[in-house]
């Protein structure tokens, strides 16, 4: 009935986890209890679960993103301090292969569950907005894809109190992770996690890519997009091209773990190092997918509070294609010790140093933009600046492990863990938080904290020095990654030191929580009334915030590459078209939470050999996929009066603005 | 304020700036497919990497019957072309030509797929099943993947089949349509491949 589940999987036995269960489990009663409280639910579901409104999916998975974030970032903390401990006579505080769990779901957790639903959140946000348009191309598919990603984090939290998480690091290691050697459910409850967002990301890059290229508003050629557009839609390209190659190798890897079959095995004709192939085939790409949204990011923060149109526009498009392209080209290098010949090994490690060139490009381009501008220190500003200085460190450390004889050398150590961390912090997560504190204003109408939001900066960015560069100490010392527990007593004091690195980011991560609750309690002082707090150059900073659900009552006409910049430039800007039109806009659905819904059963019904509810929940994905096909009126009008009475409202407010500016 | 609206037609009378649904529809699927085709370059990659690991077991020569392959090819290029027929129909907005239309292109398609099994149960009763060689697994794979595709498309056009009944041949079933034939071409091509590069290559 409950294929191999039973109560002994429940990890009673050991504190840590049950510690870690019934925290997550309290604090989630506590918030269900709260919503039921002040009656919410049905707010909860009609205005947001079921919402197919961009801006509302944008902040679900920011929110999504931000719990994972946390709980890979408690990962994180339990492997530093472990580290710090477990040196020679000392065991430390957790068992080698608890240990091997946390450090594969930290790297899970941290792409796919945190990384992956911030970015797909911002482009949710500010694309349509960007682009003149008033959604997305498919609104339905947008909140499937978001209640899919759901699915995985659920089936991911779900691992952490009933059975076990993969011990086979996030990427997978052949062939341990083969049925054999890895009996246990850990390696499913991977497999389906990563699979099930992996798909949700894969219908999300389709859509975006679709908006951004059928629905510009009239006159924004593709060379008047502003970068972040730009930068999206090149991930989109990376994510439909790359994402079906990890569905590809989940599934084969499924069918060697689940029907016996031989891809990834060590007999009867699998070939393990496909595995590492197919993965960072998709891999390598990801790491871009998850960066170039940033580097867009950035690109808007620096022109916006420079004062100065962003130098080098063109240079920044062809950049950004040039990265695309090469992405595609270096996954070797995730391997060069797997025994390729000097040719191979040459071609992949020249492929990688090019990379270098176009990003070169890029922060030159950021840095000549300041040059002589009117800097505005406010937090975006801040996350940029901090990632130029460090993001360029990782840069080189790179450029240094393209090196394959070095890469012999450093491959697998700490060196490498310092490497990419250093790519990632400031090169994805900096420009996400850069992105949310110059965007939060136009979502909810107020801006965040800015006392705060710098403390949180700082956190950060000392923390991150502090905790990394004493693990590139470490790679030269000749530290393996991974280790629960070592004999050489040299390492200890650079790990102590790391830990106290994590724990300042800790402080940071505290002052970021500390920001949303004085930012929100302190709203009415901080609230945007025009639109547009920071003075900003393109679309996005056209409509009120929060923007109307159509975004623009009228749209726009498109000439200039900074279009609201040239239309206050010109005057244009803020005049209140003479007539309306009825608005068509999407009709809310409960379609994606009942997918992510029937998913999750099933995701839970393959880890655990329950068949029949397997059976019955891809059924149900199939059934309410069919009957949503026929429905051909979920669309609803807005009335060109409704229209017109919130446009009103909205030019009524800013009448009052600019009076108390005259006085 | 919530009215609601059916006919494409009269969504741009109401609202002159809404975009044409059924391009960007289109659009978006044929997007959708060439992401699926990464999806079997992959496994036509795996074939091509572990296609040789026979691991003593059987090899192409022992398990391969072109003369079968040949009358299992047949049933899906004339679906094809039964269903370009269809869409002929469907553009004419003959309802009973379209259902007719789309019987004969699921019975052979049924034709295909049901000689796709009997040649996997006949492989798997004579030990050559995917669990026997990295050969195997790849062959079952990538030819079964082809074959699921083929029968979430026949799902398809029972689908299509019952809405076109129920409903007449509307706008939206049109781009429905157009979407679902895209998709049965694709496998087409799919299938191709999958014939030259599986089965003629390994045989020549």
């Amino acid at each position: 009935m409950f294929g191999k589940l039973t109560l002994s999987d429940l990890p009673f036995d050991d504190p840590i986890i049950m510690g870690a269960v019934v925290s997550a489990t309290l604090a989630g009663l506590i918030v269900l209890g709260l919503i039921t409280y002040f009656k919410k639910w049905s707010y909860l579901w009609h205005e947001w679960l079921t919402s197919v409104d961009h801006k509302r999916i944008g902040v679900m998975y920011i929110v999504l993103g931000f719990i994972m974030l946390l709980r890979g970032f408690a990962d994180a903390i339990m492997m530093r301090s472990q580290q710090a401990l477990a040196a020679g006579a000392s065991e430390g505080y957790l068992s080698p292969h608890h240990y091997d769990m946390i450090f594969g779901s930290h790297g899970t957790i941290m792409i796919i569950f945190a990384a992956m639903p911030f970015v797909v959140g911002l482009m949710n946000l500010v694309i349509p907005h960007q682009i003149g348009a008033r959604d997305v191309a498919f609104p339905v598919l947008n909140s499937i894809s978001f209640w899919l990603t759901a699915a995985g984090a659920g089936l991911i939290m779900i691992s952490l109190g009933v059975g076990e998480f993969s011990n086979t690091g996030w990427s997978g290691l052949a062939p341990l992770f083969e049925k054999i050697y890895n009996p246990g459910v850990g390696v499913d409850y991977w497999m389906w996690a990563f699979q099930i967002a992996g798909v949700g990301s894969l219908l999300t890059a389709i859509n975006f890519l679709v908006t951004i290229v059928k629905m510009r508003a009239p006159g924004m050629t593709f060379m008047k997009m502003p970068l972040f557009t730009w930068t999206t839609l090149t991930t989109n390209v990376l994510m439909i091209l790359s994402f079906p190659v990890i569905t590809g190798a989940l599934f084969l890897l499924t069918l060697d773990r689940y029907l016996g079959m031989h891809f990834f095995t060590n007999e009867l004709g699998g070939n393990m190092m496909m595995w590492n192939n197919l993965f960072w085939m998709w891999g390598h790409p990801e790491v871009y997918i998850v960066i170039l949204p940033a580097f867009g990011i950035f690109s808007e923060v620096v022109a916006t509070f420079s004062r100065k149109k962003l130098f080098g526009y063109v240079s920044l498009v062809w950049a950004t294609a040039a990265i695309m392209i090469l992405s595609f080209t270096v996954w070797l290098h995730h391997f060069f010790t797997m025994g390729n010949t000097v040719d191979v090994n040459i071609f992949f490690g020249i492929a990688t140093m090019l990379i270098a060139i176009p990003t070169g490009v890029k922060i030159y381009d950021w840095l000549f933009t300041m040059y002589r501008g009117r800097i505005s220190f406010k937090t975006p500003m801040y996350w940029t600046l901090g990632f130029l200085s460090i993001f360029v460190i990782g840069g080189m450390t790179g450029v240094l492990m393209a090196i394959p004889p070095a890469d012999y050398v450093v491959h697998n150590s700490l060196f490498l863990i310092a490497h990419f961390h250093n790519m990632l912090i400031p090169g994805a997560l900096f420009g996400y938080f850069a992105g949310l504190s110059y965007w939060f204003p136009k979502v909810f109408g107020f801006r965040l904290d800015e006392k705060w939001g710098k403390r949180a900066f700082w956190g950060w960015a000392i923390g991150f020095m502090v905790a990394f560069m004493p693990l590139y100490v470490l790679g030269f010392m000749g530290m393996p990654r991974r280790l629960e527990h070592y004999v050489n007593m040299a390492w200890q004091p650079w790990l102590i030191v790391a830990v106290f690195g994590a724990l300042i980011i800790g402080a940071g991560v505290l002052a970021q929580i500390i920001q949303f609750y004085i930012s929100i309690r302190d709203r009415k002082k901080n609230i945007d009334r025009t639109g547009d707090p920071w003075d900003g150059r393109t679309l996005e900073w056209m409509s009120s915030s929060p923007p109307p659900v159509y975004n623009f009552a009228v749209i726009p006409k498109v000439d200039d590459r900074d279009e609201w910049w040239a239309m206050k430039e010109s005057g244009t800007a803020y005049k209140q078209p003479d007539e309306y039109h009825d608005i068509i806009m999407p009709k809310n659905v409960i379609r994606g939470p009942v997918i992510g819904g029937f998913v999750l059963v099933f995701g839970f019904a393959m880890v655990w050999d329950i068949w029949w509810l397997a059976i019955a929940g891809i059924l149900g994905v199939i059934t309410t996929v069919i009957i949503g096909s026929a429905h051909d009126d979920e669309e609803y009008v807005i009335p060109a009066a409704e229209v017109k009475r919130i446009e009103d409202e909205r030019f009524k407010a800013l009448a009052l603005v600019n009076e108390e500016k005259k006085e | 304020m919530n009215t609601n609206i059916s006919q494409n037609a009269s969504v741009h009378a109401v609202d002159p700036e809404h975009l044409d649904h059924a391009e960007i529809r289109t659009f978006g699927f044929w997007i959708y497919l060439m992401s699926d085709l990464v999806l079997f370059s992959v496994l036509f990659a795996t074939y091509a990497v572990i296609g040789f690991n026979t691991a003593g077991g059987p090899a192409p020569k022992d398990i391969f019957d072109l003369p079968y392959l040949f009358l299992e090819t047949m049933f899906l290029l004339i679906s094809s072309f039964t269903f370009g027929l269809t869409i002929i129909a469907l553009h004419n907005g003959k309802q009973k030509q379209v259902i007719a239309g789309l019987i004969i292109t699921a019975l052979l398609g049924l034709g295909f797929i049901s000689m796709e099994i009997n040649e996997f149960a006949g492989l798997i009763a004579e030990g050559a099943g995917p669990d026997r060689s990295g050969f195997l697994s790849a062959f079952f794979t990538l030819v079964g993947t082809h074959g699921t595709h083929v029968f979430f498309g026949l799902v398809w056009i029972f689908v299509m089949m019952g809405q076109v009944m129920k409903a007449g041949i509307t706008e939206g079933i049109r781009s429905r349509m157009m979407r679902l034939s895209l998709f049965w071409h694709f496998l087409d091509i799919v299938w191709i491949g999958v014939f030259s590069f599986v089965y003629l290559m390994r045989l020549i």
